[in-house]
């Protein structure tokens, strides 16, 4: 008697429902994107006018669940807006620096020698400068906003993706269907869209959720660093970093909501990427 | 080995060469250039002038890169723009406190990291192991910052056990002699090395135990303790070694969030302090000391895996 059939595809899925963690991530995901985008078309607020006279109220107060933050703004309201700031920034960030450390490794690793050489060697370096000491100074540079930290942060977190995908890369290109698919005349570039990309997915889309998961972090610690956008736009980072401004005055409702939704995000991703690992991963699999 | 150790050391020195560019172009991006920064908005245009003049700004960037070069190689990193110090002695006196807080940080995480991956690998799928798991993911997703805040509200505040502020001694002596204000600063930059060195543990671990030389000493009675001891962690040892090398440009990251927070007169603080007044000889020569303790700490991690286990010497650079 031999065991239907099962497609990889349905096996991925089921390795990854098996783990729990995965789908506490994926539920909790789904949860802060239904607060952050259809929140606000439930509780609508004014997020741009501040209102000085209503600073800083205590939870509860005049009709505000969560208070007020010092300029007045709802601190319910804000961390919807705020949140739809954090995870557009770190969905995009994320995708970003996939897409250019996936193109970047692919092509080192197919070509090698003295290509792949310098390739890497420009990897070393950009690892060997921490991506906030050049957010830092990149700051200087320009004024942040959504797109230009996007654009910042998917620049200093390419690096990891290019050297798993590079290794990935150096092992697939003598396959034989590489191979053959070379000696039929096919160009380099093609055989890496359509074989070495692909074949790699697993190890692209598992890494992508955990560059997510660190581009929300990295947002946070810009605007800790007092770098993030300037008002009246918010993201989670600017309104904890405000909200330790505070921190020895007791206001604990501009502290613990937005520090707690951070670490929510940053964990959902996380558990989802790990399931997703096991799911690609047979060497896991079998060892759950 | 001589010759791995040679293709390495051409390798980082190329690397370093890249990483000098980078950010030497890079910072000469600066709107107005450092004249601007040191002079104030007040200057007028010709005093900018002179100023560029003075220091060899109107040359042409290539050759300033080239006389920048020179200088480096002779170890002369030049003069801060606002203190008025050579960039050297600054990062002279400030390397050696963030030395102390990253390298105690890293030796706590190493002290806590080690027996929880193992003890997670070893229990690995049962309840024990999920929530370790669990505390280890939200260690990871906790921002520095706010894990520090709750830190000081906890021990300094309400438990009056640690003090809220680092030391702020001028001296490495004195630094160490104030363990109460030393301890948050490095509990706070281990919290997140914890998370990932016992994470990264506990799967090379779970690898190992899988071993054919495992099953094998297992089959011919060895006991589970010494299975761990001589067969799996020594194993394991070389992933230790390698994630260190691997986690020195985080560490001095995470410096940089720490040293802010409590006020920390390290390298971090150095840097943000100098990136707010466009210092850009000091910003310069930070990234540089950096990277070469980046580019060096890899390079010896390498050769230490190397030295440990016989199998990775077939692995050519």
């Amino acid at each position: 008697m031999t065991a239907p059939a099962r497609s990889s595809a349905d096996e991925r899925l089921l390795a990854f429902r098996r783990n729990k963690l995965a789908l506490v991530g994926a539920a909790l995901l789904v949860l802060l994107v239904a607060f952050c985008f259809l929140g606000p078309l439930v509780y609508v607020t004014d997020q741009v006018h501040t209102v000085l006279e209503a600073a800083r109220l205590l939870p509860g107060e005049q009709g505000h669940p969560l208070g007020t933050d010092d300029l007045g703004y709802d601190v319910l309201g804000r961390l919807m807006a705020a949140g739809q700031t954090s995870l557009v920034i770190g969905l995009a960030a994320g995708a970003l620096a996939t897409v250019i450390g996936t193109a970047w490794g692919a092509v080192a690793g197919f070509y090698g020698g003295w290509l792949d050489a310098v390739m890497m060697r420009v990897v070393d370096a950009g690892i060997a400068i921490p991506g906030l000491f050049l957010l830092v100074v990149a700051a200087t540079l320009v004024t942040p906003s959504v797109p230009v930290l996007i654009l910042v942060i998917g620049l200093v977190s390419w690096l990891v993706p290019a050297r798993l995908m590079r290794a990935e890369s150096l092992a697939l290109r003598s396959r034989a269907y590489v191979e053959a698919m070379r000696l039929a005349g096919g160009t380099g570039l093609g055989a890496i869209r359509r074989h070495i990309v692909p074949n790699a997915i697993g190890t692209v889309i598992v890494n992508a959720t955990f560059q997510v998961a660190d581009a929300i972090l990295l947002v946070t610690y810009v605007s800790f660093l007092g770098l993030g956008i300037p008002p009246p736009a918010a993201n989670w980072g600017g309104m904890l970093s405000g909200g330790l401004a505070y921190s020895y005055d007791g206001y604990w409702w501009l502290i613990f909501p937005p520090g707690l939704l951070i670490v929510l995000t940053v964990c959902a991703f996380t558990f989802i990427g790990d399931g997703l690992r096991d799911a690609f991963d047979v060497r896991f699999r079998e060892r759950a | 080995m001589t010759r791995y150790v040679g293709v390495r050391l051409l390798q980082a020195i190329v690397v370093i060469f890249i990483v000098v560019l980078i950010v030497f172009f890079l910072l000469h991006r600066i709107p107005g250039g450092p004249a601007r920064g040191i002079l104030g908005q007040q200057a007028t245009q010709q005093q900018i002038d002179d100023f560029n003049h003075a220091q060899g700004f109107d040359l042409p960037l290539p050759v300033q890169f080239g006389r920048y070069l020179g200088q480096m190689v002779t170890g002369d990193f030049g003069d801060s723009y606002v203190e008025n110090q050579r960039v050297g002695d600054l990062v002279a006196d400030r390397l050696p406190k963030t030395l102390v807080l990253t390298g105690l940080a890293t030796l706590l995480a190493l002290l806590v990291a080690v027996p929880l991956g193992v003890f997670q690998a070893v229990r690995r799928g049962r309840a024990s192991d999920h929530v370790l798991s669990m505390v280890n993911f939200v260690l990871y997703s906790t921002p520095v910052f706010f894990l520090g805040f709750v830190l000081i509200i906890v021990f300094a505040q309400r438990i009056p056990l640690f003090s809220a502020q680092a030391p702020q001694g001028g001296t490495l002596v004195e630094i160490l002699s104030d363990p109460r204000g030393l301890a948050l600063p490095v509990i706070t930059a281990a919290a997140g090395m914890i998370a990932v060195f016992s994470r990264y543990l506990r799967s090379s671990v779970i690898d190992n135990l899988h071993e054919d030389f495992v099953r094998t000493a297992r089959a011919k009675g060895a006991s589970e303790p010494y299975l761990l001891r001589k067969h799996v962690l020594r194993n394991s040892l070389t992933a230790i070694v390698s994630m260190i090398g691997y986690y020195i440009p985080v560490a001095f990251g995470g410096a940089l969030v720490v040293e802010q927070m409590f006020n920390y007169p390290g390298m971090g603080l150095l840097f943000w302090n100098a990136a707010q007044r466009s210092d850009f000889p000091v910003l310069l020569g930070v990234v540089f000391v950096i990277a070469v303790a980046t580019v060096l700490g890899s390079l010896l991690a390498d050769i230490a895996q190397r030295l440990i286990d016989p199998r990775t010497r077939k692995v050519t650079p």
